[in-house]
Parts: structure tokens; sequence; C-alpha cells
């Protein structure tokens, strides 16, 4: 280090305290992030075959980011209205937006909303929405306790543990079947503490792709209104699972219903492809329109010491989608051909992997729903195709479908054909969560 | 059937099955909470028809017409955004580019500390955000230490260290008999406070009182703090709003950096660039080589991680392109010294009318506050006469919001405090 500052002289004395080493000497560098890390780790490959299907962001059949023609138009609408200020918004957000939110995500028929019964405050992405409604029950719900299902996104224990909830988890994925562990599922809800929360994805599940059919949601409704279990829903997907965003809310549209209590966190970054602008809307469905308001005015002493205000960008640009018909139209049309694509991709993925005759039944990439598809491989297999083929993935052997490209699945499948045929383990072996 | 025929059909049936038996509410026990001190005082002002009315609580800018501003060196840089970026996330520690522009501003342009790589920074969400993310670091590895809070201040940095479950002390910092600093008290609190504690300073525009501490002040601060081995962390909201100049801001920051402190700094560009509803801004923590910073660093992205995963792009994109581009990097710093010109010169013209209408008080602490507040010294009480006879609207401890002064205001604003205080 530098040589000695005369300031260092009185330094010398006993009482002077850590002069020299910082009072955060002790740490120790931290893990990369799981999920995230694939993408650092495949920015620093130089191969040229490199294929990144780790982040579920979506890319263009040629491997491009993709902005919205409508988010285009919004932002250029946007930008040319000069009267247009960047004053801070209220704590709860955009009421614009928060409105249109709950709307999108209810139904305009909603009885909930016509009766004042949901508060709904823009939070940022779906992170931020499972935080703060996290949060809010941790201090204020008698039994803060959630089950998570077996397995879920990467982050949502460290999000959930993180919020002051204590996080267990319930039987989901069957890797026998590569489908619901339904049997499983309902012994777990049904010997879980009366009036614990329940951490539903409306549709689409991430990372498995296996969502319930109706009349097992129906039964898992029973199921939890009988002991008074309380639903939280991560809607990350709505109208990336069948193309349309009304049938991808039934799920909680049919909780929401005949009075029922839930938490909705809803997110914009990849239905309308604003990732980076951190989107999103945490919605309270409550018994009584007081009881909405005095929810509402708690979940403002959650946000105001995290981050005052949710920030005023990406969420102007969803209300000037959500609030023109045109534009809205729109954007169902745009969006349905991102789910369209997603589907042609696992139909290609699937034929080559038959094509190749590579063992196993591979007809999960096409019967799961989403984003993603749960191959089944495991670790090992998957440092393999990472080592062998600069395939970058999470090591829970999910690929994101949304962004493979036509290009990159035949070196794809072939990975897939090698770490299947060359390493030892079956692909159905124990799916690590 | 239609599905949706089918599933209301099915919920009817259902709701009339469980009638009573579903009648509690999860929620019943959860009190209203209190309104905002702050933000409040700006719905009710909206509230209020009256057409006299006049705002000067929240701090957010205005021009001599009373209205928000969007400083032309935004508007260009939003101009090149639009129909050109992509929205992809950026990176758990925020835009890289806004993080050392940023960097460059608090620490200096060719800071030592930058060069040799010791600072552990990341983008945060503004200066509430910076906070937060601080405090909850600070539980996390020194979960025995507390944090010294000036008194007063803004009223959130209570509530940030509260819920990151840091214990609170206050440390005297407002001299309310002089409006100025009490600085013997101030110093005897450092000396007093265990070696090692935590404080939170503000570097510039002390927000709510606008009192600074002066060059020699601070020099004599940053040598106690030495030989009691405090740990510094600098709230920075307001570099440029003070002087014009946002180097002069900074100047409390260089002289511990010149006295060797490992500190940290909150800094937000709410005000400076005018990009409040944005929320962009930066933590860093100096650290004693690139090792520690990139250790540090990891942490600080593993708490921000599990609260939003990665933060906003937009006003991010905002800053770097302002501050990298020369020409509009000039632009924003002509822009910033015409909001603290147009301040200081609000307070000038608020004591003239002041002192013109014979008031019996003093009111030289106008003009020697800095930043956007001034601490009037008036009572809950007198704040709230003031509301309800003049529709004047400002938060209960006193303080306005200069920014909020306006050539057609500042003479309805002196009269109607004459009015209140000259029987006080």
């Amino acid at each position: 280090m530098d040589s000695l500052h005369p300031n260092d002289a009185i330094l010398a004395s006993p009482t002077s305290g850590l002069h020299a080493d910082s009072v955060f000497a002790h740490l120790h560098r931290a893990p990369e992030d799981p999920i995230l890390g694939v993408t650092v780790a495949y920015n620093k490959d130089p191969s040229p075959v490199k294929v990144n299907v780790g982040v579920g962001s979506y890319r263009t059949d040629e491997g491009k980011p993709l902005v919205l023609n409508v988010v285009r138009q919004a932002e250029q609408k946007l930008v040319n209205d000069r009267s247009r200020v960047k004053e801070y918004l209220p704590i709860v957000g955009l009421a614009e937006f928060n409105k249109l939110s709950a709307k999108l995500l209810l139904g305009a028929d909603s009885p909930a909303i016509r009766e004042n019964r949901v508060t709904t405050v823009q939070c940022l992405s779906g992170t931020g929405s499972l935080r703060v409604g996290g949060e809010f029950l941790a201090r204020h719900y008698h039994q803060p306790t959630i089950y998570i299902p077996q397995p879920t996104w990467g982050y949502h224990p460290k999000v959930l543990a993180g919020a002051g909830l204590s996080v267990k988890t319930y039987r989901y994925y069957d890797p026998a079947t590569r489908g619901l562990n339904f049997q499983g599922l309902l012994e777990d809800l049904g010997s879980a503490p009366s009036g614990a929360i329940v951490l539903l994805h409306a549709c689409a599940h991430n990372p498995t792709g296996v969502d319930p059919t109706i009349q097992q949601w129906d039964q898992i409704r029973q199921l939890m209104r009988s002991k008074e279990l309380l639903p939280f829903f991560d809607n990350a997907y709505q109208g990336f699972a069948s193309g349309d965003l009304d049938a991808d809310a039934e799920s909680v549209r049919m909780f929401a219903a005949n009075g029922g209590e839930c938490l909705v966190a809803q997110s914009y970054a990849k239905n309308m492809g604003l990732y980076g602008e951190r989107v999103g809307a945490l919605s309270i469905v409550c018994k009584t329109a007081d009881v909405a308001s005095r929810v509402e005015s708690q979940l403002k002493l959650v946000i105001r010491p995290m981050y005052s205000v949710p920030p005023i960008h990406g969420a102007s640009i969803a209300a000037t989608i959500l609030k023109d018909r045109d534009m809205y139209n729109e954007w169902t049309i745009e969006l349905k051909a991102m789910a369209d694509r997603i589907i042609s991709m696992r139909q290609q993925l699937f034929d080559a992997l038959r094509a190749r005759g590579t063992p196993g039944d591979w007809s999960h990439v096409i019967k799961q729903i989403g984003m993603f598809t749960f191959t089944g491989l495991n670790s090992e297999q998957v440092a393999f195709m990472t080592r062998e083929y600069h395939i970058y993935m999470t090591s829970d052997g999910r690929i994101s479908m949304a962004s493979l490209t036509s290009k990159a699945v035949p070196h794809l499948a072939d990975a897939i054909h090698a770490a299947v045929t060359m390493l030892s383990e079956s692909v159905t072996s124990r799916v690590s969560s | 059937m239609t599905f949706r025929a089918v599933m209301s059909g099915r919920a009817r049936r259902l709701s009339s099955d469980l009638g009573a038996r579903w009648m509690s509410t999860w929620w019943q026990s959860v009190e209203p909470a209190p309104k905002d001190p702050i933000l409040g005082v700006t719905e009710a002002f909206l509230a209020d028809p009256s057409p006299n009315k006049v705002n000067v609580g929240v701090g957010a800018y205005r021009d001599d017409n009373g209205k928000p501003v969007v400083l032309e060196c935004v508007r260009e840089a939003e101009r090149r955004i639009a129909g050109n970026l992509n929205m992809e996330y950026l990176p758990m520690g925020g835009s890289v580019k806004m993080v050392e522009e940023t960097l460059k501003l608090a620490y200096g342009e060719d800071s030592e500390f930058i060069k040799d790589k010791r600072i552990a920074a990341v983008q945060s969400l503004s200066g509430t955000g910076a906070c937060r993310l601080f405090a909850d670091f600070q539980k996390r590895f020194r979960p025995d230490s507390q944090i010294y809070i000036p008194v007063p201040t803004w009223a959130n940095h209570h509530n940030i260290w509260r819920d990151a479950q840091v214990p609170q002390r206050t440390f005297h910092y407002y001299h309310p008999e002089s409006r100025g600093l009490d600085f013997a008290a101030l110093m005897d609190d450092i000396k007093n406070a265990p070696n090692g504690s935590f404080f939170l300073l503000h570097a510039c525009a002390h927000n709510p009182t606008g009192v600074d501490p002066s060059e020699d002040q601070w020099r004599e601060i940053s040598y106690q703090f030495k030989a009691k081995g405090h740990f510094p962390f600098f709230d920075m909201a307001y570099q440029g709003f003070a002087s014009g100049d946002p180097e002069r801001d900074a100047k409390s920051i260089r002289i511990f950096l010149e006295d060797r402190h490992l500190i940290g700094i909150a800094q937000s560009y709410a005000k400076n660039m005018g990009l409040y509803g944005q929320r962009v801004g930066c933590l860093s923590v100096l650290c004693e080589d690139e090792k520690q910073a990139v250790a540090v660093k990891s942490q600080l992205q593993l708490l921000a991680r599990p609260m939003y995963s990665n933060p906003p792009l937009h006003g991010a994109l905002i800053v770097s392109i302002i501050l990298s581009d020369p020409e509009l990097k000039k632009l924003w710093l002509k822009e910033v010294k015409v909001m603290a010109d147009r301040i200081i010169g609000m307070r000038t013209a608020l004591r003239e009318n002041l002192e013109k209408l014979g008031s019996p008080l003093s009111w030289e602490h106008i003009t020697n506050q800095i930043g956007m507040f001034c601490y009037s010294g008036m009572t809950p009480e007198q704040v709230d006469s003031l509301t309800k006879e003049f529709h004047i609207y400002m938060t209960r401890n006193g303080r306005i919001s200069m920014a909020g002064v306006t050539t057609g205001n500042v003479g309805y604003l002196a009269n109607a405090i004459h009015e209140i205080t000259k029987s006080a």
C-alpha cells in the first residue's frame, strides 16, 4: 500500500479502532447466481457454435432480443409527448397501470374488481411483487409459512425467505411420468398446517412446463378452501402458455371467484418483452373493500423503506398499450406469434431427437407448456453439454425454448444425444430441484 | 358448454355450498397504516380546490412557473433511446457504464480508487434503494452494529434501517436556537460513540434543515472519525443541487477520502438530473483492495436479487448517455446550475420579503441554509395554521421546499408566514 500518511501517526494509538482494515474485510465472494450466471459464462465463451438456452428471455429466430412493435409505438408516443414529466409516482405506482393490470388478470367483468375488493400495487416485475407480497404476509399474516412446488423457479426460496417467510415444499413434478405428481401434491397440501400459504404457478410452470388440468385445478382449489390455505399465485407467463391471455388466467380467476382471497404476483417481463424495465404488479383480492384499503395502506409501508416508489417508464409503456384498444389487439397478435414460435421450436427439437434415435421418450418436449422444457437431463449431463458442445443451460436440466433458434436445434439435439448416450446415467434419473 | 360457462356454473354452486363457512377474512386484524408524512402532503395539496394553494412540501424541483421540469439533456437522451435500444435485463449490479460515470462524480474524475478498482458499486433504486441495500448489507455482515442518524433527518431514513433491523441511535446535528449546526454537541456525540460505530452523514444540502458543516468543520469531523475508527456512510442526494457545482458539493466526501477513510455512499439522480420517477442511483463501498471490492459487490448483488432481481433499465440508459457524451454532460452541468441558482434566488427573495414586511424574527437562516430545503423554525401548529388559513402545504416539521417557491408565490408565502409568526 501507499507510504505512511501523516494522519496515520495518530492512528497508532490503542483506541484508534480498525484504522486501515475495512469493516467488511471478513467477507467472502458470493457464488455466481445459478440462473443469471449461465449468461455470464455464455458471454465469456469464444466458441462460434455456443448456444444460450439458460435465461428465459425470448429471442427471434435470428437469435435477437425482441422489442414488440406495440412497445416501440408506445415508447414513441411517450417520447413525443412533451407534457410528460418524470415526477415521482405515488408509492403504489401508476394508478392507470394498476387498474388495467387487475383487469387483465381477473377479467373485465370481475366481481372482485367491481366491488373494490382488489388492491393492486405496481412492483418491480415478478420478483418485486413476490418480495413485497411476502413481506406483507410475514408482517401481518398469522401463518407465515409458504409451501412452494418441487421444483420451482430457482429464486423463489431466496425471495420468499428474504421476505421473512418460512419456506417448505410440496410435491409437484413426477420424473417418472414427466407429469404432475397429483397424488403427492394433494397429500402434501392436505397435511400442511391450516392457514399456510401456498405458492402456485398460474400457468406455464417454471421450470417443468407441467400445468394441472382444469379439473385438477378445481380439486386443488377445493382442498385449499377446506384447509383455509392461502393461495399466492406467480403469474409470469400470462399469454405465453396457450397464446390466449384469458385462458392463461383461468386458474387465478377460478380461485378469485365466489369471494376467495388470494395474492397474485404479475409480471410483464416476458409477455410484453419489458424485461429490464421491471414492470409488474402485486394484487391482493380481499373479502371486502374496507379490508382492501387497509391492506393497501400497509403495503405502502413495506415499499417506502425499500425503494420509496416504483419506476415510471415501463409501467407507462404497459398502460399505454393496455388502454388503447388497437394497441391491445396488436399486442395479443404479437404475443401469440411468440407463443407459436416457441411451440414450433418444441416440435423441431422433438423431431430432431427422434431423427437421431436418441434413447428415451421425448414427447415431454412437445407436451410441456410455456417457455421452458424440463429435459430430464441431470447436472452431470448438463455439465458435459456445456463442456463439449458449448450449450448453456441451468444445471437442473431446464432449457429455455424461447431463446432457441432453428439454426441451433441440430447442434442442441446432437449435444443432448451425446449426453444421453455417452453418460451412463439414464435420462429419467433424479431431477435436482 | 364453454370452459368459462362450466367454471362459473361450478363457482355459483360452490358459493352456496360453502355459505357461511367462508365468511372469515385473512386480514381482519390489519390496521390502516398512517399516511406518509411527506408524500401525504402532496395528496392533501392535490385535493385542495383553493386557487391560491402553494405546495412547498415534496422536494421535487419546479421552475419559476411552478411546473415540473424535464431537463433538455434528458429529453435528448430519451430521443436517442426510443426505437434504438432493446429492453433486456441489466446485470444484477446494474448498468456498468452508468455506475462507472456515477463513481467519477462522487470520487473524482481521476480518482485513484477508481483506477485501482477498489470500489464495490451497484446500480440502486435511487437514494432510497441505495440506503436500504447498505442497511441490509450492514445487518448481514456487521450484525452487532448500530447506525447513528442525525437529528433531524429525512424521515424515511428511520424506516429504512428499521426494516433492515439495524438498531438506531441518534447524534446531535441541528441547533434550533441558531437554526444552524450544533457543532459542539455533534463532536461530543462522535467522541462518545463506541469505537467503530456506523454514522449516516448527509454529504451536502442536509435534508430537512439545509444546514451543512463548513469545510473546516468537515475536516474536524473526519479527523475525529479517524481517531474513533467510525464508519462514514454518506447519503448524497443533492450533488450539484446545493451550490450548483457538483465538484464543490462533493467536498465532504473528498475530505474523507483524503483522510483515507473507507466510506460508503448512496447517490441519487432523482433531483440533480430530474429523474425522480425513474429511480436511478448507485451504492458504493470503498474497499481495501480490488479483491475485497469484488467480494463486497458480489454480496451486494446477493442482497438485491431477492428484492427485485435487477434494477430498471430506462433511467440508467439516460444517465449513461448523458454522462458519456461530453456535449450532453456540459448541457447537464449548465442545467443543474440553473436549478440551483433559481433556488438560491428564491431564498434571497423570501428572506427579503419577510424583512420588508417588518418581521420581528431573524430570517438569516433562509439564506444561510443550502439546497432544496429551508428549515423555517415554525412549529407544527404554525404549519397547520398556514395550511388551514392560507392553503400552504409543507411538512409539519416546518420544512419548506424552496424548489416549490416561485417569483409568483414568494410574496404570498412571505405574507402568510409573517402573519402566522409575527406574534410568536
